[in-house]
């Protein structure tokens, strides 16, 4: 049973719920800074060029514009793994590439001053395909890169980067196995998470090396500590704004941010770049192109034998973070399937479309996408119950995986068994499920069908954490930790945690501003990272300056440190409390009290999430209704249930499960441009068209901190694709190679066509 | 409209926003209103009205919905020019005034949580408390229908719905 806690576990008021419902929450376009300008791209309208020639002196001349940049006079700075992403370029990449930036004193000054501005192109063979692109005559992106393969170390994760999952012997493996199945299978819809709040930041100098900025970001220490070593080291000071959404893309936001400061810098004053809709869609953060090439052995009881094939990822013109995602998935994949013999390697190929970025489901959700429907194949012949597979072969307390690292980590896990079964319970999967390729019921034209799929991440003890906590003389604490609110309620959820080692009422626990001049370091809001990693350094912390005040305290109150309690801003001896003194008489009326907490990375407990779908298919139009969705998981502990309740929603969004049905950027491979660049074109699941929905969270308790929490948020997206295409197959009694299943691939698939 | 006097003078017009008239001079020059601002920007950035959202300035996505004359309207698609003489109300009008005690929807939300990041909070609330002002007591289905233009994609929409849902109940 869980424990009862005064905060932990109970529906509490978002901290930040006031300035939310009054309009009050500032976001980054709500905030204008003194003498700002504003910044603007010229883009390309090639997909890939040399650029000739370029002419900016009408644009110059024009009233109000305060600099023009090209790729003559930008800072050197570069991103990208290997450093290969230039601010700009003189060449382009993809449509929508960045050619000359602007700033002028209004936003629509700057739009008029691009058309000004003359580029003389070379256009250039252009190629979209992951396996097209490493064909010996491909277009070659970069001179670099030769065969668009970019290289897979990512220098922070050290010189045993995770890049593939090798181990055993899978000949041996396939000799074993009843049954070999083997598959192409395409997951390059290339979605968008699509936050309702396009990128932004504003940029200002103080002095050469001296740069601050503003942004809507999830984790504003990126844009100090990732984004120094891009730009030749200039302190930076990063503040976070109220961030409306961002699901992995606005970790961070590289090129925003070098125009901004670039342009910052020549005029010596702050500029705001803030990126319209259509450049959101076409310029910024897509899901990674994922296609599996392979096959997988298995006993005809589901034991798998062994793993083989090639993991294409493609990045689009470039990567940023595609190389830590193949880390991250490559394990995920080992926490899915126990497997004991694999030979996974993986190619990382850049391609003439915008850049993917960092998105929810982080190389995991894009690797068992393309990976499950073999294993699935696989499963249908002797029939195997998919929900008994995941049962038995997701990893379990015990059992190995390569992290990625590259070092060799044992699950300090639970085992998940109780939550499948809940959640399979909840969902009446027993009922539901008739076998492969079996519809549940048929009425009429209309086909339904169940899918299932679990995915997991330990990414939950990701990276270091630091925290202080501050206590006051009046009896408020004060968390010192540099996280921002992008919608997970975790600045909130942190309060929790203090409020509860302090116990003192949550409205006396504040959070400082985002701003990494005040804060201590923290790696992020990043992956499912939140409750545990970062919930351990406030934890600690707030311990620590717990443990300090009771030294303080002891003398007084004539009794040992560890015989101190306190409650409601007063600290007594267990168990008599009306021995109590207040904090003020302990601290000093004006002075405080300061706890610090760190966490180390942690990657022995891997979370879980298993999510079970329904579906209609309607036989004579395609269409496909997603009609119920549960969710389960075991939390181990619930430290705010409509903020999790929230994240799991959530696989709704972001790039999740509607990218097995309608979630796509439609890339036309004729002129490179995405044909769906605006919120009309690009499909969204709206109000009308929820399904029901249940989450099934279970609090087991878990080996973590205090709580015995794990964050389990970020995963939510990833089993969804996976699942519906599943649901999908068994309505119909036919299988599909690639994503999104729209509905001319229904009709195909049933033999019809559209209109018939 | 047409017994406005401001018609008299095209160089002015006033809006009335949140109980506040505001008079405006339509023209080029930095402190006026352009021909061609919307009201979404003449709200934020001439009224420093922020509430307001704007998620997409292209009319699909419900963030930046503001109340005019008692419906709800897309404040990015609407020039400020036409206006004049009407009745807005923002996010930054629901609270009363005096006490700043909050709408009976702003508490809802704020109880169940109904929100994320809170972006497409304001359009939200707004698009169901101009529901409720001409349908008390929606079914849960009205409630879809008039949400059905917001964007949210966070996923807050079951939240929302309750909020939404329980403010009704109460009268709100
Ligand atoms: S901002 Fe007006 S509808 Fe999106
Ligand atoms: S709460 Fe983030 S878009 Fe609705």
């Amino acid at each position: 049973m869980p424990k009862e806690y005064r905060f932990i576990g109970k529906p509490t008021p978002r901290k930040d719920a006031l300035d939310i419902v009054t309009g009050r929450a500032r976001y980054i376009d709500d905030l204008v800074l003194p003498r700002m300008l504003h910044g603007k791209v010229l883009r390309s309208p090639f997909p890939h060029a040399k650029i000739k020639m370029i002419q900016t002196d009408r644009a110059e001349a024009m009233k109000g514009i305060r600099a023009v940049l090209t790729h003559y006079n930008v800072p050197t700075w570069q991103t990208g793994i290997p450093r290969h992403v230039k601010v700009l370029d003189s060449k382009v990449r993809y449509v929508g590439d960045a050619v000359a930036l602007v700033a002028a004193e209004t936003e629509e000054i700057a739009k008029e001053a691009l058309d000004l501005i003359e580029v003389e192109y070379e256009e250039l063979p252009a190629v979209y395909d992951v396996e097209e692109a490493i064909r010996p005559n491909a277009p070659q992106l970069y001179e670099e890169f030769p065969g668009n393969l970019l290289p897979l170390d990512v220098p922070t994760f050290g010189p045993k980067t995770l890049s593939q999952v090798v181990l055993g012997d899978v000949e041996a493996g396939f000799q074993e196995a009843d049954i070999i199945e083997e598959g192409v299978y395409s997951y390059e819809n290339i979605p968008n998470p699509l936050p309702i709040e396009p990128p932004g930041v504003i940029a200002q100098w103080d002095g050469p090396k001296r740069l601050t900025v503003w942004s809507a970001t999830q984790s504003a220490s990126w844009h100090r500590f990732i984004m120094q070593s891009k730009m030749g080291f200039p302190d930076i000071r990063a503040i976070g704004t109220h961030c409306g959404g961002s699901f992995g893309s606005k970790n961070y936001a590289a090129q925003p941010l070098f125009y901004a400061a670039a342009l910052a810098q020549v005029t010596n004053r702050p500029v705001k770049v803030y990126y319209s809709k259509e450049e959101h869609f076409g310029t910024f953060s897509l899901r990674l192109g994922s296609r599996f090439r392979g096959k997988v052995g298995m006993k005809k009881d589901g034991t798998l034998t062994a793993v083989s094939g090639t993991w294409f990822v493609d990045t689009g013109a470039f990567s940023d973070m595609a190389q830590a995602q193949v880390a991250v998935g490559c394990g995920e994949a080992q926490l899915m399937l126990r497997c004991p013999n694999w030979d996974l390697k993986t190619k990382l190929v850049c391609t003439n479309r915008s850049a993917s970025g960092v998105i929810r489901g982080f190389g995991g959700q894009e690797l068992e996408a393309a990976l499950m429907p073999v294993v699935k194949k696989a499963l249908a012949k002797p029939d195997i119950d998919p929900v008994q597979f995941i049962k038995k072969n997701y990893v379990k307390p015990g059992d190995g995986y390569f992290w990625r690292e590259g070092n060799w980590w044992v699950s300090e896990g639970m085992d998940y068994s109780k939550a499948i079964e809940a959640g399979a319970a909840a969902f009446q999967w027993k009922d539901k499920w008739k076998g492969w390729f079996k519809p549940t019921a048929i009425n009429g034209p209309k086909r339904i069908g169940v899918g299932v799929a679990a995915h997991g991440n330990a990414d939950v003890g990701e990276d270091e954490s630091e925290a202080y906590v501050r206590l006051n003389p009046d009896a408020t604490a004060t968390i010192h930790v540099s996280v921002a609110e992008s919608g997970m309620g975790q600045r909130s959820s942190l309060c929790k945690m203090a409020a509860e080692v302090l116990q003192i009422p949550l409205e006396q626990v504040q959070i400082t501003p985002v701003d990494s001049l005040v804060n201590p370091f923290d790696f992020g809001l990043v992956g499912s990272r939140g409750t545990y990693a970062v919930g351990s350094a406030v934890i600690e912390a707030a311990e620590n300056a717990r443990q300090k005040l009771f030294e303080l305290a002891a003398p007084m109150l004539q009794a040992s440190p560890e015989s101190l309690d306190t409650e409601d801003g007063m600290v007594f001896i267990k168990g008599q409390t009306d021995t109590g003194i207040p904090w003020r008489r302990i601290i000093g009326i004006a002075q405080t009290c300061t706890g610090f907490g760190r966490f180390e990375p942690d990657y022995s407990k891997p979370n879980f999430l298993i999510l079970f779908t329904e579906v209609e298919v309607d036989m004579e139009t395609g269409k496909i209704d997603l009609l119920k969705v549960v969710a389960a998981t075991d939390a181990g502990q619930i430290i705010d249930p409509p903020s999790l309740n929230g994240q799991i929603y959530g696989s709704l969004g972001s790039a999740g499960i509607d990218t097995a049905i309608f979630e796509e950027s439609i890339l036309d491979k004729k002129t490179g441009q995405i044909l769906n660049i605006n919120m009309m074109d690009y499909k969204w699941r709206t109000f009308s068209e929820l399904p029901e929905f249940q989450n099934v969270i279970l609090e087991s308790g878990i080996r973590t901190h205090r709580y015995g929490a794990v964050g389990v948020g970020e995963i939510a997206t990833s089993p969804g694709p996976s699942a519906v295409f599943m649901a999908v197959s068994n309505a119909i009694g036919k299988t599909f190679t690639d994503y999104p299943l729209t509905p001319d691939k229904i009709l195909a698939a049933v033999g019809k066509k559209h209109g018939e | 409209m047409d017994k406005k006097t401001k018609q008299e003078d095209p160089q002015e017009i006033e809006i009335i926003v949140n109980n506040i008239p505001y008079s405006l001079t339509i023209g080029i020059h930095p402190d006026q209103v352009g021909p061609s601002d919307t009201l979404a920007k003449t709200l934020r950035e001439t009224l420093g009205l922020t509430g307001t959202k704007v998620g997409c300035d292209q009319g699909s996505c419900g963030a930046c919905t503001v109340i005019m004359d008692g419906l709800p309207i897309l404040s990015c698609l609407t020039l400020t020019i036409e206006c004049d003489g009407r009745h807005i109300t923002t996010i930054e009008g629901l609270q009363e005034p005096k006490t700043g005690k909050l709408d009976p929807l702003q508490q809802s939300f704020i109880d169940h949580t109904a929100f994320q990041c809170g972006f497409c909070t304001p359009g939200m609330i707004m698009a169901s408390r101009a529901l409720l002002d001409n349908n008390p007591s929606p079914k849960t289905h009205e409630v879809k229908e008039a949400l059905s233009g917001h964007f949210c994609r966070c996923i807050s929409h079951y939240h929302v719905l309750d909020a939404v849902l329980s403010a009704s109940k109460k009268g709100g």
